[in-house]
């Protein structure tokens, strides 16, 4: 079963098309890579999904339901939740709280909503710097928080963007567990990665954009083995 | 445990004082750092926790004072009556305004602040026949002593209190602060930015209306230029929340007790008595270069600094 | 019929010559918060900082407040650097808690030069009797047959002429000069003007001296037409911001065409509903453009290009 239909989706900043006539499914219970160079557009994709963007043409469905052009906060309440590739931490606020805040969604209580923030942390590894202010928390950690606080709206659904971007190998390794724990937990997740190995590791199935098109969809093996692909990204990555 | 016991004991201290027997002018000092504490948490609430910093609560103000005014003036009410009616009539325009301009990003919502306390006030001055214009309002104080308008605005204010820390401590206050620190970030949380700023806007503005009511009973005279004064209510309650600290519980109490102080004793300045709202001015602009936080938010920084100087000399 | 007609177009060349001098001070405000990116909520007081200078000109040395023109701009542009130098800039590197610091700053900034113009003139009301301020043409003059008598205050129309050339002027400074096109790269995206080697700090000081002399122009402009009062100051803050958002925040030419719009709607106000109503009326137009259109006038020009 489908659970997120992008169809036809377009997003044109002035003359730029960062989207263009982007089509694909995700299937529920998968893990989705996407990926593709830098400026290729995954990220605006995503802000179409969650509601930052209202696309210029084209249609993001959730379990059937149009969402396009829906409010960010109500497209969170139906079940999708997302992290940033700049991460958002709230700076301010301890890694309980930026958590608790985020628990508050289907939690109104504060008993149930620490319940929560609880598990969250401790599944994300969190737990011992809950109480640190989030703005002190090195780059691994605070990429870390970004999943953490998308997975305490209690999603059927998560976006991450970029999460593994300048970790360390043994952070890696962690967020990788992490991300296998968060499909045990029955959540559908999309990922933007360029870390070859990581998403080959994780993924189920990749989608490809370059340009704001898509170039390629299938399985790790058969992306791989995709020319066009390994000219439009593997190789430039080779080069680079 | 110990937290829920500083504010009794606070209480407590306050509601002991008049029992000392403190002069009259004592007494009024009081109660205006009192009046001034309640406005100042209400403007935190919104500024400090929400961070939609207002510059036109002397909108609220003033329409609480008024409140009271006018239900004296038109009905022969008593104006103690304006606490009630203040209430509806605050909320709504608040949650006018906040239905307006919090759902635009940007500096809409600092600039309609700015404009709707100074519309009010001229508003309020060309409706003569209504409000009997800058000629300002009467009405007689229920009582000479000062003592009941002590237990009256501390009531009000422990009230305040009392609602503003419910607040911090439940949801509302995590989705204040999440919209104050990143209103991406809060959008992404699930959290309906626009709705939540507009209750802090509605809640802050009512308890400011309460403290506005409360003026008109206490001083028994109003005055557009002065309930609507951007120099003297707007400006004021921003600088007490900064003098004490900006997102703090207590901050609002220490900078109106600072500042009531402080207006009182610089008015009371032979030559420089007419400048005092200068002295504001200058004020403002030092706290916000060097206690942006203010004493209470600031605090950390201020005895490290302090500690340090200690230690060279 | 015919006195209706003229009281209308009697009111909107009135509102017409105001909202020529609105806008220039719109465009200051504008291309402070385009390049600095904050709201200068202290424009008013220093239009009126301006206008005590040309007005003690006027007073004590018998300098007409136009030829002051030439003096308190240039003043004004130095006090301008001074402000965002020793006071704006080190805001700008202050943590705080409080987003618009800055703005609450300039507040503060307004507060204390209003209040020291009130300590050191009072707050009488003050104006230059020039001895041509009654001079005025009449559209009978130019035609005996017309149906409908139009005056035109001389000194309206002259303080109107020059503000666009003013505007004029500093549209060829922002679009042929290198400083001015640094200051146009400085507002449209920062990073990249500090990639190009502009020197973005410098360029937000002359900005903000800039700006400030062209509402001390707009002070020059007012005083022969206009009365002065240190609470003037807010007042026309208030004005800047409200032709500011008309225009669409950093458009210059929203700026002008929100200074037009304001001035003519005032101008109704005061004669179809009552002289005092005239801020209320500013306060509608701004009300209704925070609803209706957000983005001011500037949106309506951009969905026009990119619908081609
Ligand atoms: N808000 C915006 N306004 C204008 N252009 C944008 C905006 N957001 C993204 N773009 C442009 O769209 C393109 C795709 O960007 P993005 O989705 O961030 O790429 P990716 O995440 O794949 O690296 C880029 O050229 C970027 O400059
Ligand atoms: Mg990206």
């Amino acid at each position: 079963m489908s659970m997120l239909e992008i169809r036809k989706l377009s997003m044109f900043f002035g003359g730029l098309a960062a989207l263009h006539d982007v089509n694909f499914d995700v299937r529920q219970g998968e893990i989705l890579a996407l990926i593709g160079p830098n400026g290729a557009g995954k990220t605006t994709l995503f802000n179409c999904v969650n509601g930052f963007y209202n696309p210029s043409e084209g249609q993001v469905l959730f379990k059937g339901q149009p969402i396009s052009g829906l409010k960010p906060h109500k497209v969170c309440q139906m079940g999708i939740a997302r992290t940033f590739q700049v991460v958002k931490p709230l700076s301010r606020m301890s890694v309980f709280d930026n958590v608790l805040a985020s628990a508050f969604l289907r939690n109104p209580t504060r008993k149930g909503a620490q319940d929560v923030a609880d598990e969250v942390l401790h599944f994300t590894g969190l737990w011992d710097d809950r109480d640190q202010l989030s703005k002190g928390l090195p780059l691994g950690k605070r990429k870390r928080l970004e999943i953490a606080r998308a997975l305490a709206t209690q999603p059927e659904f998560l976006l991450l963007d970029e999460s593994f971007a300048g970790l360390n190998p043994a952070e890696l390794d962690v967020s990788i567990d992490i991300i296998r724990g968060i499909k045990q937990q029955g959540i559908t997740v999309m990922i933007i990665e360029h870390h070859m190995k990581v998403i080959m590791a994780i993924s189920d199935r990749i989608v490809v954009l370059n340009f704001g098109q898509k170039i390629a969809e299938g399985s790790p093996a058969e992306i791989s083995a995709d020319r066009q692909v390994v000219e439009a990204y593997l190789g430039e990555e080779h080069g680079a | 445990m110990k937290n829920n016991l500083v504010p009794l004991v606070v209480l407590a201290v306050l509601a002991g004082l008049p029992l000392l027997g403190l002069n009259s002018y004592v007494m009024h000092i009081l109660i205006l750092s009192i009046m001034w504490t309640l406005a100042g948490m209400a403007w935190n609430l919104l500024g400090g926790y929400c961070g939609q910093v207002s510059f036109g609560h002397a909108a609220f103000f003033g329409m609480g004072a008024y409140s009271a005014g006018l239900i004296h003036l038109h009905l022969g009410l008593s104006p103690w009556w304006g606490f009630l009616v203040s209430l509806p009539l605050v909320a709504l325009v608040a949650l006018a305004m906040g239905s307006v301009v919090l759902r635009l990003r940007g500096p809409y919502f600092v600039l309609a602040t700015l404009a709707i306390g100074e519309v009010l006030r001229i508003t309020c001055e060309n409706l003569t026949d209504f409000t009997k214009g800058t000629l300002g309002i009467m009405i007689t104080r229920t009582w000479v002593e000062k003592t009941q308008y002590y237990y009256i605005i501390l009531g009000l204010a422990l009230l305040g209190f009392m609602v503003c820390r419910a607040i911090v401590h439940s949801r509302w206050g995590y989705y204040f602060v999440a919209i104050r620190e990143d209103q991406d970030a809060a959008e992404s949380m699930g959290i309906d930015t626009t709705r939540y700023k507009t209750i802090a806007l509605t809640v802050s503005a009512m308890l400011t209306g309460l403290a506005g009511a409360f003026y008109t009973n206490y001083m028994g005279y109003i005055d557009p230029g002065v309930v609507f004064s951007l120099g003297e209510i707007s400006i004021l309650i921003i600088m007490v929340v900064m003098v004490g600290g900006v997102a703090t519980q207590w901050g609002p109490a220490l900078g109106a007790g600072i500042m009531v102080i402080l207006a009182e004793y610089i008015r009371s300045l032979p030559l420089i008595g007419v400048a005092y709202q200068t002295m504001f001015g200058v004020l403002l602009i030092v706290i916000i270069i060097y206690l942006p936080n203010g004493l209470v938010g600031d605090w950390p920084v201020l005895r490290r600094k302090l500690l340090r100087r200690g230690a060279t000399a | 019929m015919w006195v209706q007609a003229e009281v209308f177009l009697q009111t909107l060349v009135a509102g017409i010559l105001l909202g020529g001098l609105y806008a220039l001070i719109g465009i200051g405000m504008t291309l402070i918060l385009g390049v600095m990116k904050i709201i200068n909520l202290t424009h008013g007081q220093l239009m009126m900082v301006a206008m005590y200078i040309a007005f003690w000109l006027f007073t004590l040395f018998g300098i007409d407040p136009y030829v002051s023109l030439l003096i308190a701009p240039p003043l004004m542009f130095a006090f301008g650097m001074l402000i965002q130098k020793a006071l704006v800039n080190p805001v700008l590197r202050v943590e705080s808690i409080l987003p618009h610091n800055q703005v609450i700053l300039t507040v503060g900034i307004g507060l204390v030069l209003q209040n020291v113009a009130t300590i050191l003139f009072t707050s009488d009301y003050r104006s230059t009797p020039v001895d041509y301020a009654s001079t005025a043409f009449y559209l009978s003059d130019l035609w005996a047959g017309t149906p409908v008598e139009i005056s035109l205050s001389l000194p309206w129309a002259v303080s109107f002429l020059l503000s666009v050339v003013i505007t004029v002027l500093l549209w060829f400074f922002l679009a042929h000069t290198d400083t001015g096109k640094s200051i146009r790269a400085t507002a449209q995206d920062k990073d990249a003007a500090l990639i190009m080697g502009v020197n973005v700090g410098l360029m937000r000081v002359i900005t903000f001296g800039l700006g400030s002399a062209l509402v001390a122009c707009a002070g020059c402009l007012f005083i022969p037409i206009y009365y002065l009062f240190p609470a003037l100051g807010s007042q026309f803050t208030l004005i800047a911001f409200v032709i500011t958002i008309l225009g669409g925040l950093g458009s210059t030419l929203g700026a002008i065409l929100g200074g037009l719009i304001l001035g003519v709607f005032e101008s109704m106000t005061a004669t179809y509903v009552g002289m005092g109503w005239a801020p209320v009326g500013r306060f509608v137009i701004f009300v209704a453009a925070l609803v209706f259109l957000p983005g001011g006038v500037a949106s309506l020009l951009k969905t026009r290009k990119l619908s081609k």
